[in-house]
């Protein structure tokens, strides 16, 4: 197969994948209510309602509180199974990193669902920030596992050795020579989960109680047509919020490769 | 060896590391499906649950025909995304592994997932925007005279939700398939032009086959998730495109009916676990009688 | 020299597999000592529990008198130098030098100018500032070992050096590390698969094969006066002809050859029952046109000449012996190069003749 046919191809492929997210900016900046061509007249005055909008001002603590919170700690368990999983075997250790990475192919629906029957029906617990923050970091620690894992495999393993042979006890190897190594990996793995958390919708939709996330928020706001460009100029944020955290994990990893003196051969794989 | 030697060896201080992630998943996954599991042999009558052990809610669920419509119609519509999602995805996947130079790999790759990294709900919000009866497309159309009236037939139905869940899972499909193209040993396929085959017939008999277990992951990780889809449908699918994931919410939280969603969940899952088994066994077969 | 480190019935098994069987050994101060076998024999198992960086299963190892017992790695008095060098990437060469000497109390210059020394005992003056990914594999080892020398340990431990070089590199590290040991006077204990690599660089050798010993001697020893069939094979090439003891002992009958006297033969302790004898390949000579045998000579037929440049190797029936023996013979000027199925005089030595076992 020739490279041209394929190079269009795949260049009209990215071009419908962009198209939707293009049309957030139009129509954010667009001086009517209605979605739709031809444009009226350029306005800011979405964003500024967005701005004025107490609700939704703490939909948005919500989501970042939670979105944080979730970033350290599915990071916390993901270097953990990281590193446990570059180290020596023992039995079951396959089955148990596979159970740890099952939710990446569970619907988040019976995520949520089980959650749910779990925290309100049989521990009676409120809903609310904790409950989602416990829900999304089971959805992300398989994520954080998945760039940890590449990191600490690009990582040589007499190295940790090399640190204790020299005088250096188990614990500071790890903190002198491990860690630094790992970093950009700990760091992308951190923006990854946060951004994740950041936009999952449908577990918060069911685990929020009158603590709304910015998504759930979103979706209440769906009902209003009038509503409907203030979305836009929500969404336009949102997407250039990830865009730029994502541009920075992937420097980040670019820099972490770079450091070690590693080729990059694509990605978070 | 003895318990005290396996903990402080690398096996043993291996285990003591997974614990943590480990239990937490147990808690957090296990026991709670388990919960479902149980849920689904009780019954609730508004707010108060009766423990007694009973088949009512599946014998509801086989008996009353909406629950089965509706999963059959999640499992067609899972099943033509992924179709949909998966052939699309594979030549942008063989293009990025065999036409793209190594050091400019993850550059197109970084350009492909980003999308997906973007609010899935504002994603879907979007495609109801593009295909509104007062939509994107149909003033585009409109304005440009193309169409006299607006389309009607491409949302609140099966097409909408079919479109919309084949844009959102396209990454899934290209990063796994992407993933085992990369490990195909390059001389293989050069040997295989050696011995007279020409660049179709190699991709036939080489590089397909050998890139399977990876159209099996992106098979798995569109079909799975998209059977538990909630939010295309419930946006885009009108009242014919509701999926088995709507019949679950309706369930718990206006129904106040805990058991019957759980029951139906975990019809849902079975299907799908035993679908999946089926596939992948197939697959196995499939590669096997190859040689 | 003194017993520097010992090992007594030093055992190793990982659930049913044992790397280490009762292995007993002394290894003297000072001396340059290698663990050769081939890939499982146990070697680099052996280095790692002298490290500290595996446990035994059952044994003691002492290091200068001290039991070495829930020692660990960190506080031996060995270093290591890692086969893959274990060289910290993401510091530069100084800071990778000096990284053993963070707890030393020593004041900041002195540490550095430490550094520049060992920097320079390796021959990589000047080099400190690099970043330590962006070396070459024989330099990334020279900094892996200042790493370790700069602690000045009792014994330095080398895990397969040399096995990741090219063959010129290696020749000139073999001649390096010599030096080194030399001027730094410590023991070194070397783990390598390469047996001319440590019959060039070693005091002394232990041959292993699967968890044992086979057999611990200087290079010379080994050489000539192997113990098994299987340490004579690992060393060097070597004919085998079957051959029956006397009654008494006292003659031998070697296939193809004759009647030997056994006192002429080389051996390595008492030997009976059934035997065969190896000849190694250089105490073989092909006799050309008036030249006379000095001691013993057969006749053959040429089957198979191998031409290496320097050498030339002919493999020569004989009657009455199954195998062809292999012959080495230097390519001097003027000497001519048989012809397969060419007739063939061989000469050769009862005293270059060893006793073997099996």
């Amino acid at each position: 197969m020739r490279g041209a046919p394929l190079r269009v191809y795949t260049i009209l492929y990215l071009l419908f994948l962009y198209a939707p997210i293009a049309l957030l900016p139009l129509f954010a900046f667009n001086d009517a209510t209605i979605i739709a061509f031809p444009l009226s007249g350029f306005t800011t005055h979405w964003f500024t309602d967005l701005v004025a909008n107490a609700a939704l001002r703490q939909a948005v603590g919500n989501s970042l509180f939670i979105a944080a919170m979730t970033a350290i700690f599915a990071t916390l368990l993901g270097l953990c199974a990281a590193r446990a999983g570059a180290m020596a075997r023992f039995p079951g250790k396959g089955g148990i990193i596979g159970f740890v990475m099952l939710p990446l192919v569970l619907p988040e629906i019976i995520v949520a669902v089980s959650l749910l029957i779990v925290l309100r029906q049989v521990l009676g617990l409120n809903l609310n920030n904790w409950t989602v923050i416990s829900a999304h970091v089971l959805i992300c620690t398989p994520f954080s596992i998945a760039i940890l894992n590449g990191a600490f495999q690009n990582l040589d393993p007499s190295i940790e050795e090399a640190a204790m042979d020299l005088g250096e006890s188990r614990f500071s190897a790890f903190r002198l020579v491990t860690l630094p190594l790992v970093m950009p990996g700990i760091i992308s793995s951190m923006l990854i989960a946060f951004t994740i958390s950041l936009d999952e919708f449908i577990i918060a939709f069911f685990l929020t109680g009158a603590n709304p996330t910015m998504p759930v928020y979103i979706w209440g706001l769906l009902r209003f047509p009038a509503q409907l460009p203030v979305i836009m100029a929500l969404g336009t944020i949102l997407v250039a919020l990830s865009v730029t955290l994502l541009i920075i994990a992937e420097l980040f990893r670019r820099r972490g490769l770079a450091r070690a003196g590693i080729k990059d051969t694509g990605g978070f794989l | 060896m003895g318990l005290g030697s396996f903990a402080k060896s690398e096996g043993g201080r291996a285990a003591t590391l997974l614990a943590p992630p480990f239990l937490y998943a147990l808690a957090l996954l296990a026991l709670p499906i388990l919960a479902v599991v149980l849920f689904s042999f009780w019954t609730q009558d508004f707010m108060t649950i009766d423990t007694q052990f009973t088949l009512a809610n599946y014998r509801e669920f086989f008996d009353k025909p909406i629950y089965g419509v509706l999963l059959g119609r999640s499992l067609m519509v899972s099943g033509i995304v992924t179709l949909v999602t998966v052939l699309l995805a594979y030549p942008v996947a063989y293009f990025l592994s065999f036409h793209v130079p190594s050091h400019r790999k993850s550059l197109w790759l970084f350009l492909i997932t980003i999308p997906f990294w973007t609010s899935y709900l504002i994603r879907v919000f979007l495609w109801k925007v593009i295909l509104g009866y007062n939509g994107v497309i149909n003033s585009g159309l409109v304005g440009a005279g193309i169409i006299d009236e607006p389309l009607s037939f491409i949302l609140y139905n099966v097409n909408a939700v079919i479109i919309t869940l084949a844009h959102a899972f396209a990454p899934f499909a290209i990063l796994p398939i992407f993933v085992a193209l990369e490990k195909i040993d390059r001389s293989l396929i050069e040997a295989s032009r050696d011995l007279g085959e020409t660049r179709l017939t190699t991709f036939f008999r080489v590089t397909l086959p050998l890139s399977m277990p990876g159209l099996v992951a992106a098979v798995l990780i569109v079909f799975i998730p998209t059977i538990g889809d909630y939010v295309t449908p419930e946006l885009m699918g009108g009242a014919g495109g509701k999926l088995i994931a709507n019949m679950i919410q309706t369930q718990f939280l206006q129904l106040n009916n805990a058991p019957m969603g759980a029951a139906i969940a975990m019809v849902a899952m079975v299907c799908v676990t035993a679908i999946a088994l089926v596939f992948v066994a197939l697959n196995r077969r499939w590669l096997r009688g190859r040689g | 020299m003194t017993a520097l480190i010992e090992l007594k019935g030093v055992e190793k098994h990982y659930g049913d597999y044992h790397a280490l069987r009762g292995i007993d050994l002394e290894i003297r101060a000072g001396e340059f000592f290698s663990l050769l076998g081939p890939s499982g024999c146990g070697k680099t198992t052996l280095l790692r529990t002298i490290a500290g960086l595996e446990e035994v299963s059952s044994g003691s190892i002492r290091i200068d008198g001290r039991d070495m017992k829930g020692v660990a790695a960190n506080h031996r008095p060995t270093n290591m130098v890692f086969q893959s060098y274990a060289v910290f990437p993401h510091l530069t060469v100084a800071e990778n030098v000096g990284f053993g000497l963070r707890r030393d109390p020593r004041g900041k210059s002195e540490k550095a100018r430490a550094v520049e020394e060992a920097l320079d005992m390796v021959g990589l003056a000047g080099y400190g500032k690099r970043r330590a990914h962006a070396l070459s594999g024989g330099q990334r080892q020279r900094v892996a070992l200042a790493r370790a020398l700069i602690l000045k340990p009792k014994v330095l431990l080398l895990d397969e050096p040399l096995s990741a070089l090219d063959r010129l590199m290696r020749e000139q590290m073999q001649l390096e590390l010599i030096r080194l040991q030399r001027q730094v006077g410590i023991t070194f204990i070397l783990v390598t698969h390469d047996q001319e690599e440590a019959l060039v660089m070693s005091d002394r050798i232990a041959v292993m094969f699967e968890g044992e010993i086979g057999q611990l001697a200087d290079p010379e020893t080994l050489y000539r006066r192997p113990a098994t069939k299987r340490v004579a094979q690992f060393i060097g090439k070597m004919n085998f002809l079957p051959g029956a003891l006397s009654a008494d002992r006292r003659e031998i009958d070697i296939a193809g050859l004759g009647r030997v006297a056994t006192a002429d033969l080389a051996t390595s302790g008492e030997i009976g029952g059934a035997v065969s004898v190896g000849i190694r390949p250089e105490t073989l000579a092909i006799l050309f046109e008036g030249e006379t045998a000095p001691r013993r000579e057969v006749q053959g037929v040429v089957s198979e000449v191998v031409y290496y440049g320097d050498m030339t190797y002919y493999d020569v029936r004989v009657d009455g012996i199954d195998r062809p023996l292999t012959v080495s013979m230097k390519n001097l000027i003027g000497r001519p190069v048989l012809d397969v199925g060419a007739a063939a005089r061989l000469a050769w030595d009862e005293r270059a003749l060893v006793l073997l076992p099996g």
